[in-house]
């Protein structure tokens, strides 16, 4: 019997990213992970609170955040979130234009978050000298905030691999799967970002 | 693939089969000799220690030296040896205990032994230009002033070893929640499978912690960061806190499995249904959520104040409640059952007093206040040998034993079995006994020498004897295997009337498909009811049709390798900038690999369902 | 086969739940935009004494979490008993973590 993950429009099921033992495995292999992922953030969160006051005579939080660019930075990142869901939205209906589509908007919302990130760091290296060799709170700084753009950088390299890689197969069992991880994967993201936004920059600007 | 029709085909081919497997039977072979080798190194290390303290003052290695010793030791023992030797009998036993054809992931499984792998070797390699030397435990303070590269060799290596850890865990995990054969519920898995899934858990709660720990120390060294750098604001306690919440449930990851295999060991050979089987269960998730909560009591002395000393003190003590369960259950597992004492059956039973003992010296150690005496004394490696010896080591040489036919098909020769037991048992007594009492005496651990007539000299003596006994017993094994391999008794599928899933397949070792039918799971101990209703074999869950296998794939083997030459570009890159062409080579090699595995399509080939009814059995 | 697959022609009935569903995740989406600007004003106005706005904006970030969690990732659905297990059991790793290193690592 030849092996055919095709999806038929009589038989589409509910849950295609789960119709196959492969897909379910990857859908609980990405949760664990991610619940991995959670201890992950929490060790550097732990970190920067636990360093966010030795500043060593440096600039403080309070003297450098601001509030606009932030702000920004979470509508983008908030609605990339949304528009992965619509993605999913798509991927469940079977409409395959419209899923890569919205896949798309993901993508460049997360580099524009990318984009206004680096120009931060930029801004707090050019004109405050704050690098991640000024202080502990330096260190501690870059390195959460950096990782979570790690994480945003390796989730657009991936959305944009799968999307031209699948440009023009349509959506099928085995690859409706990959989407599905992406996009639990970039919800994770946000739920960091929620976190990273309200702890470091509010919390740090409150003092 | 059998090991009789791999034989018959060229070393090129066989080695070639190895290279590229995903197939978790061949991927516990890998794990075995991998941390096989692993295990004899830091052995060897153990016995320079040894030799080193045999008398006062000696000089047989430099005190410089003795410092990398210890420090691998500990950590090749731990992460190199235990680990993956135990991840190997997982991939062994547990696919097959739970009615599986394969692991979740077959590619990431072999992705996880060749991190392992390569981390491991990349680790080592740092013997030929200085090894680490601040301990295992490698505190920030201690270690960002060791000069030379050993630190890094460490922070590289456990960092790619760790990564396949973690694989690893998520891997069994997803195996255990999705691929349980028809009618295995979870409260009818046999305990090591239990175990295993308890395990990985704690795999994935614990690892994160050392990756990030190590990203600290890594950026501290090389890039000039000041997490643990006092002058500019850092606190070194931080790397204490991140290593011990990874480092204590690693200790659970350590001896949790080795709990579950003995259980199983128990209630096989004595013939009867385990005691207390959801007890054990729920015993098991107690230690493990218990384990998570108690980190800090490697820091007593740390100064965190009474009130954080006396929480983690009482802790601390409740794990001897779920542990002590655990001892009554086994023995009660034995009381009243047909006893068959092999050499499977003697580590269990030589696992329980050892064990025993190392887990009283923990409540001792426990007790915050007397913490304080015992401290970075001999009474501290006493304690964690008794149990990661006495426990783990024992565990594994009871799996070894117990699972040898499945994984070579083949039965261990039992006199040197027992005689390996016997030398191994008297040695690792008479080697950690005396220790407890050379600690109380005030020998504080990881001191190079140590001075005469002040009452150590003795007791280190006979200390070393007991190592040289530990070490003839490994030769034994060593040799066991061999003899076992050339003329060895060829196994039947199920030599031990065993009772659970592993021994329902087909042959020892189970065809490379496992199952040719997935079975039908009755009840807990599920071959041990097809046997007592006389049917003697498993009743098949599904029609013979085709198999679906997975593709066997050589770039797990390439991406491991791009990140170990990474992690040279890592270590040396302070010295000279040129190595940044390693660093980044490597890592873009290994992305690669990543992405070519992700556009390349694999969905693996079909077994034909007239092949599967040509192998009739 | 591949022309088939975009062709749109889901059954009715999954469709519409579908559709049902999205209208819930839009609702999340506009709640969390919310909760977001709340928090912002809140620090931007200084309104609040630190004491305070601290617990405000930790749990206004809790709550938010929970709708990406339970309505954007669907783990209020059937067959995400072990993910939530999972995830609950990091977020307690994670809370232990957190105590470990706020708490107790400055003296």
């Amino acid at each position: 019997m030849s092996q055919d993950h095709s999806l038929y429009p009589e038989t589409m099921p509910q849950h295609p990213e789960r119709a196959t033992l492969e897909g379910k495995n990857k859908f609980m292999g990405l949760w664990f992970f991610l619940g991995g992922e959670t201890v992950l953030f929490a060790c550097l969160f732990g970190t920067y609170l636990a360093l966010k006051d030795s500043t060593a005579g440096g600039p403080s939080s309070e003297d450098m955040f601001g509030l606009g660019l932030v702000f920004i930075m979470t509508m983008l990142l908030l609605t990339s979130s949304l528009t992965s869901v619509y993605a999913m939205y798509h991927m469940r209906n079977n409409e395959f234009k419209k899923m890569m589509l919205w896949l798309g908007i993901t993508a460049l919302l997360g580099m524009g978050f990318l984009g206004l990130e680096i120009y931060e760091f930029a801004h707090y290296i050019t004109e405050y000298g704050f690098t991640f060799r000024s202080s502990a709170f330096g260190s501690a700084f870059y390195a959460l905030v950096g990782f979570h753009g790690g994480h945003v950088t390796f989730g657009i390299c991936w959305i944009i691999t799968l999307m031209i890689r699948n440009a023009k197969r349509g959506l099928n069992l085995y690859n409706a799967p990959k989407f599905n991880t992406f996009s639990l994967y970039w919800h994770f993201i946000d739920v960091i970002w929620v976190f990273v936004f309200t702890v470091v920059y509010l919390m740090g600007k409150v003092g | 693939m059998s090991i009789a029709a791999t034989q018959k085909r060229s070393f090129g081919a066989f080695l070639w089969d190895y290279l590229t497997t995903v197939d978790h039977k061949k991927i516990a072979h890998l794990y075995l000799f991998g941390g096989g080798f692993f295990f004899l190194l830091g052995g060897l290390e153990a016995v320079v220690i040894r030799i080193q303290l045999i008398k006062p003052e000696n000089d047989f290695i430099s005190a410089g030296f003795y410092n990398e010793m210890i420090t691998m030791h500990g950590t090749t023992m731990i992460f190199l040896a235990a680990m993956p030797i135990i991840i190997g009998l997982m991939n062994a036993a547990m696919p097959l205990q739970i009615g599986a054809r394969d692991v979740a992931f077959p590619f990431l499984n072999a992705l996880s032994f060749w991190l392992f792998l390569f981390g491991g070797l990349l680790l080592n390699i740092s013997w030929f230009t200085g090894a680490p030397d601040a301990g295992w435990t490698s505190y920030a303070s201690l270690a960002l002033d060791s000069p030379g590269h050993g630190i890094d060799f460490y922070i590289a290596g456990l960092q790619i070893a760790g990564a396949g850890t973690l694989m690893g865990g998520i891997n069994f995990l997803a195996t255990i929640v999705n691929m349980r054969a028809p009618g295995m519920t979870y409260m009818r898995m046999p305990l090591f499978t239990w175990a295993t899934f308890i395990t990985s858990v704690l795999i994935l709660f614990a690892f994160p912690a050392l990756t990030i720990n190590l990203f600290l120390l890594m950026f501290d060294r090389m890039f000039g960061t000041a997490f643990f750098d006092v002058a500019l604001g850092g606190n070194t306690i931080i790397y204490q806190h991140l290593f011990w919440i990874f480092g204590h449930p690693e200790v659970y990851i350590l001896i949790l499995p080795l709990f579950g295999l003995f259980s199983d060991v128990f209630s096989t050979f004595s013939k009867k249904r385990l005691f207390g089987y959801t007890a054990m269960v729920f015993a098991t998730m107690l230690i493990a959520f218990l384990g998570f909560m108690v980190w800090a009591h490697h820091m007593f002395t740390v100064g965190l104040g009474p009130v954080a000393n006396s929480i983690f003190a009482v802790g601390t003590m409740a794990i001897a409640v779920p542990t002590g369960i655990k001892i009554f259950n086994w023995l009660a597992t034995m009381w009243g059952g047909s006893v068959r004492i092999n050499t499977a059956m003697l580590w269990s039973l030589g696992f329980i007093p050892s064990f025993t003992i190392g887990g009283m010296t923990g409540v001792m150690l426990g007790s915050a206040v007397a913490d304080y005496q015992y401290h970075d004394t001999y009474f501290v490696v006493a304690h964690f040998h008794y149990v990661i010896v006495g426990g783990t080591v024992f565990g594994i040489f009871a799996g070894l034993h117990y699972w040898w036919p499945l994984m070579f098909g083949r039965i261990l020769h039992e006199g040197m079995g027992k005689l390996t037991f016997w030398t191994f048992f008297i040695g690792f007594h008479l080697t950690f006994f005396i220790q407890h009492f050379l600690g109380l005496m005030g020998m504080p651990r990881r001191y190079w020498v140590f001075l005469e007539d002040q009452g150590l000299d003795l007791g280190n003596f006979i200390s070393t004897i007991g190592a040289f006994f530990m070490s003839f017993g490994v030769i034994v094994f060593l040799i066991n295997i061999i003899y076992t391999a050339v003329k060895g008794e060829k196994a039947s599928a199920d030599p031990w009337d065993g009772r659970t899933l592993e021994w329902a397949t087909a042959s020892s070792p189970p065809p490379y498909y496992n199952f040719k039918q997935l079975p039908l799971t009755r009840g807990l101990d599920p071959l041990w009811i097809e046997k007592r209703e006389g049917n003697g074999k498993m009743t098949p869950a599904e029609p013979l049709g085709d198999i679906h296998m997975p593709n066997g794939s050589f770039t797990p083997f390439l991406m491991s390798l791009g990140f170990f030459i990474a992690g040279f570009g890592f270590i040396y890159q302070t010295d000279n900038s040129l190595w940044h062409i390693a660093l980044f080579g490597g890592m873009a090699f290994a992305l690669g690999c990543m992405i070519y595995r992700s556009i390349k399509d694999d969905h693996g080939y079909y077994i034909p369902k007239a092949e599967l009814e040509r192998e009739a059995d | 086969m591949t022309d088939n697959t975009n062709t749109n022609t889901v059954n009715a009935y999954n469709k519409r739940k579908n559709k049902e569903e999205m209208k819930k995740q839009i609702i999340s989406f506009a709640l969390m935009i919310g909760l977001t600007l709340i928090a912002f004003v809140v620090v931007a106005t200084g309104s609040m004494s630190k004491m305070f706005a601290i617990p405000v904006l930790f749990i206004l970030a809790l709550v938010q979490v929970a709708f990406q969690f339970y309505y954007f990732m669907h783990m209020k659905d059937k067959d995400h008993e072990m993910p939530s297990v999972l995830i609950y059991g990091g977020v307690w790793a994670a809370f232990l973590t957190l105590c470990g290193l706020v708490l107790i690592s400055w003296w």
